[in-house]
């Protein structure tokens, strides 16, 4: 499901059009399989070495971190803090054992979303990113289901008669594919906004206007896909473990 | 002046990417659904606030996932045009 690919290279074309495909920079024959380096691995790793910069940065400062917190020190202790309202608050006792988790996906999330921001195209646009994110929940849910509730957690399919299994067994795969496809439509749409608007108007209407437009698509449907993803997450796994 | 297969196809899944869209109506109907009642809320217990936001943000989120799926299925008509590969 390669959606959105365009197979004309990124600088082929200058013509004033919308653009908000995936555009490739270089391919590579390796044993009969063509790949690409597309614009979705630029992003990423643009944002791991982001991310990776700035955790050095912030393990280096907090090894010898002073009584009151100063500089960069002040973000980290307030990310973390939110970060553990938030799981805790939705998780309670077991939250200890996925706020690391929970706390990763929401970080990465969170920057890839707002990354069109800075002019890449945002990673969580293209379906190969938001699927493996959904699946991972999906396997999160169902390993913790087995090691909670043994057998228990397949019989619950014949639940509360077996007629319903099917439609049980609908529900719990269609939980990876609403994901995934939820955080890619809503990134998508925006994507696809921010290029229209940048492709097809006026050079009159790109002043201003398009700034409006990137504080909703980019930084507050960003965010909000970014929270409803984790907690989601912390929703369906916690049904499961919950006593 | 004849049109050919493919110009009909394609004019056919842009037809159907605009109707596909129609689904938008349902989760604009819910979510200002799910506001009010939120704004009410607020209203009778304004220390609640922070609460009420997140659950209603959720719903809304939960709720706009039909809407999604016309989307996608639009994008797909449009750009991906699986039903030329049919001719």
């Amino acid at each position: 499901m390669n959606m959105l690919w365009m197979a004309t290279p990124m600088l082929a074309e200058a013509e004033k059009e919308a653009d908000f495909f995936i555009h490739y920079f270089a391919e590579y024959h390796i044993g009969g399989q063509t790949l690409y380096l597309t614009s979705t691995h630029i992003s990423l790793i643009l944002i791991s070495i982001v991310l990776i910069v700035f955790s050095i940065v912030v393990n280096r400062k907090i090894k010898h971190a002073g009584e009151v917190p100063s500089g960069i020190q002040n973000v980290a202790e307030l990310v973390v803090e939110m970060l553990d309202n938030v799981v805790h608050s939705s998780m309670g006792e077991n939250g200890k054992r996925f706020v690391n988790y929970i706390s990763t996906i929401f970080i990465f999330i969170l920057i890839s979303n707002i990354s069109g921001l800075f002019g890449l195209r945002a990673p969580t646009a293209d379906y190969g990113v938001t699927l493996p994110l959904g699946l991972i929940t999906f396997g999160l849910i169902h390993y913790n289901g087995v090691k909670k509730n043994k057998v228990k957690h397949f019989t619950n399919l014949f639940q509360p008669i077996p007629l319903l299994f099917p439609i049980n067994l609908i529900g719990e795969i269609a939980v990876p594919l609403s994901l995934s496809l939820r955080l890619f439509g809503n990134v998508l749409s925006g994507t696809v906004m921010m290029g229209l608007l940048y492709g097809l108007t006026p050079f009159w209407a790109q002043i201003g206007i398009p700034a409006a437009a990137h504080v909703y698509f980019d930084i507050f449907s960003g965010a909000i896909q970014t929270y409803v993803f984790c907690m989601l997450t912390m929703v369906y796994v916690n049904d499961k473990i919950a006593d | 002046m004849g049109i050919t297969n493919e110009g009909l196809i394609l004019a056919c899944s842009a037809i159907g990417a605009g109707l596909a869209l129609i689904a938008g109506i349902g989760p604009g109907i819910g979510q200002g659904i799910a506001a009010g009642y939120a704004a009410s809320a607020v209203g009778r217990n304004p220390g609640a606030k922070s609460d009420i936001t997140s659950t209603m943000l959720l719903g809304q989120a939960v709720a706009e996932t039909t809407g999604l799926y016309g989307f996608a299925t639009a994008i797909i008509l449009l750009f991906v045009a699986p039903l030329l590969g049919k001719l």
